[in-house]
């Protein structure tokens, strides 16, 4: 397991250098530049803006340069845009943020997810069946950029009970409407996947087995059924805490959290080329790491997965 | 009184393309320590009786009737009446040893939980106590193996370590629900006479459910055959052997391959058993049976006492079937 692990770890590194390396291509393969406005800079000027970020050299030596920062000094680089801050510092600033916001949302889903999913699936075809699919379905089709505004509408304007939006260094307050709008679709998918996930496994042989011993069926679900049941969940919920933990744009511009979520698409727009490669960096190697965690879990629950 | 006593037991599914009848009036009632063999095709509803008892049926079967165990009725028990039943009176040995073992429980926790559960035994008693049932079911190195996971046992280890976990309270009434259909036929041999000394030992009253008259010959006191979900004949064990009454049970023992017998070709009773979606009016034997007349289409014979211990549902008379 532990060479596993080991193995696991040291193919993430050609992994995230082949990110980097597409990213980079890809994003210099885009017309334009950080640089390039509407009213066209004097030649002169931009060739001496071009010098002082490297952008003169060849594309195989400013990738060079910036793998080498990154390896020697964890230097993501200065921002194109900011002039006085470096990637390093914006995520620095952004990510707890998200982290928080993310980490709260991603429980917050779980929880109320695996439950409903859980309790649909046991009462079959019941009114709580149904409730469950409805309330999972409604959460659904509530995507965040509409549940945002409804809950502003609601507890700013309305009850006037939550401020519509800030962060404040992460006061409950301010913390409330980013998960809750973050983690319904999130739940949602986490419901139906539980539900159809223990409708199948409490079909199974095994169970009619444990039935068959006497068990109280709160010990049958609890003791044989939950832990197949989740097995399908797992696999989702790894990339689903990479997507929730590196944030929404639309949460972060609608309630001003200041969270990565938005630098990642105001350096795209601006195309302030350090910021996108340390957010993409960032997100691909917390992708890599959850898969890893997934695949751990996934050994931990059936044994007879052996790495 | 009798341990198990089964009084017009029917059990039917709704589905989709409607009521499906899989058992019709069954009757039996077996003592202490007595072995019956309930003998039918696949699809002929065994199995699902036998859930019907254990109150296992799936959540679109309705059971019908009576089932009394030492005079307490159980059919559509609720939980609280079953339970305490389950696996410490009635215990039951499915028929697909890899499947019906928790993949992800080691064998120690699936079985000692049994005995928690029942006898509130502590965790290292229960695991000690699972240890000599294994040991009585004869899987060599016991004591090493119980903390394994069920994929690391073979087929048949795995239906022994299903016997052993049924036995554990040392139940009543064992019913076994085809328990060597998914093994090899040497591993059969070995299961059906570990069942049978375990039988002998506990003293248990057993119901075997299997399709192979074979082993209902070597293990049974009675027998019920049993087709379309209803009783075709129901005799002890040698009078069957000797002298079947029913079509079909000739058409059963005719289909066993003997090896004294230098023959080319395997009897097989011609066509197939009926759709239950579908069900026939009459005897459901009639489309397969060469003494089948018009009216067996319409209607079928109730089952009838004919000898002492002995019934059978024809509407042939014994004398017709030269």
């Amino acid at each position: 397991m532990i060479s596993y692990i080991a193995k696991r770890l040291a193919i993430a590194v050609p992994t995230l250098l082949l990110l980097i390396i597409v990213s980079f291509l890809l994003m210099h393969a885009a017309p334009g530049g950080p640089f390039t406005q509407e009213r066209a800079l004097p030649p002169q000027v931009l060739a001496n803006l071009e010098a002082k970020y490297g952008l003169d050299q060849p594309l195989w030596k400013q990738m060079a340069n910036y793998v080498w920062g990154i390896v020697a000094h964890f230097d993501f680089g200065p921002s194109f845009i900011y002039k006085d801050r470096t990637v390093n510092e914006i995520i620095a600033q952004g990510f707890p943020v998200t982290l928080t916001y993310g980490s709260l949302s991603f429980l917050l889903a779980v929880l109320v997810g695996v439950s409903l999913g859980v309790a649909a699936a046991i009462r079959h075809n019941s009114w709580l069946d149904y409730l469950a699919v409805g309330i999972s379905i409604g959460a659904q089709v509530l995507p965040n950029f509409v549940m945002a505004p409804i809950l502003v509408l609601v507890f700013t304007l309305w009850l006037r009970w939550l401020p519509g939006g800030g962060w404040e260094g992460g006061q409950w307050q301010y913390i409330v409407m980013p998960v809750i709008a973050l983690s319904t679709s999130f739940m949602a998918s986490i419901a139906r996947i539980t539900r159809s996930s223990m409708l199948e496994v409490l079909n199974s042989n095994h169970i009619r087995t444990a039935r068959a011993k006497g068990l109280p069926e709160r010990k049958v679900i609890l003791r044989h059924a939950l832990k197949p049941a989740m097995l399908p969940v797992i696999s989702y919920l790894g990339p689903a805490f990479v997507t929730m933990i590196t944030g929404s744009v639309v949460v972060d511009i609608y309630f001003s959290t200041g969270g990565i979520g938005k630098a990642f698409v105001d350096s795209a727009l601006n195309r302030d080329y350090a910021v996108m490669m340390g957010v993409t960096i960032l997100v691909g190697a917390l992708t890599i790491l959850f898969n890893l965690v997934v695949d751990i879990l996934y050994a931990w629950i059936d044994p007879k997965i052996r790495y | 009184m009798a341990l198990l006593e089964v009084n017009d037991l029917g059990v039917s599914f709704a589905t989709p393309d409607g009521t499906v009848n899989a058992v019709n009036g069954v009757n039996f009632t077996l003592d202490k320590g007595e072995t019956l063999g309930i003998v039918g095709e696949s699809g002929s509803g065994k199995s699902q009786l036998s859930f019907a008892i254990m109150g296992l049926l799936a959540k679109n079967g309705t059971a019908t009737g009576s089932v009394k165990f030492a005079g307490k009725e159980i059919l559509n028990a609720p939980p609280h009446v079953i339970n305490p039943i389950r696996a410490n009176q009635i215990a039951m040995v499915f028929q697909d040893p890899m499947t019906s073992l928790n993949p992800y429980m080691r064998v120690s926790d699936q079985m000692a939980e049994v005995l928690i559960h029942h006898k509130g035994m502590g965790k290292a008693e229960a695991v000690r106590e699972s240890i000599r049932m294994l040991d009585a079911v004869k899987i060599p190195d016991a004591a090493g193996r119980v903390g394994l996971y069920p994929h690391e046992f073979s087929g048949g280890m795995r239906q022994r370590v299903m016997i052993a976990m049924s036995l554990l309270c040392r139940p009543e009434l064992l019913i076994a629900d085809e328990p060597t259909t998914a093994l090899d036929v040497t591993v059969q041999a070995q299961i059906m006479m570990l069942l049978r000394d375990l039988q002998r030992d506990f003293g248990m009253a057993t119901i075997l459910i299997t399709h192979d008259l074979g082993v209902v010959a070597g293990f049974c006191e009675d027998v019920l055959v049993l087709y379309g979900g209803q009783v075709m004949e129901q005799s002890p064990v040698d009078p069957l052997f000797a002298a079947p009454t029913h079509p079909y049970t000739r058409g059963l023992l005719k289909a066993i391959p003997r090896v004294d017998h230098h023959g080319d070709d395997l009897d097989s009773i011609p066509g197939s058993p009926p759709n239950m979606t579908n069900a026939p009016k009459g005897c459901p034997f009639a489309p397969r049976c060469d003494f089948a007349g018009d009216d067996c289409l319409d209607h079928l014979a109730p089952l009838t006492q004919f000898a002492p211990d002995r019934w059978r549902a024809c509407n042939r008379k014994l004398e017709e079937l030269a």
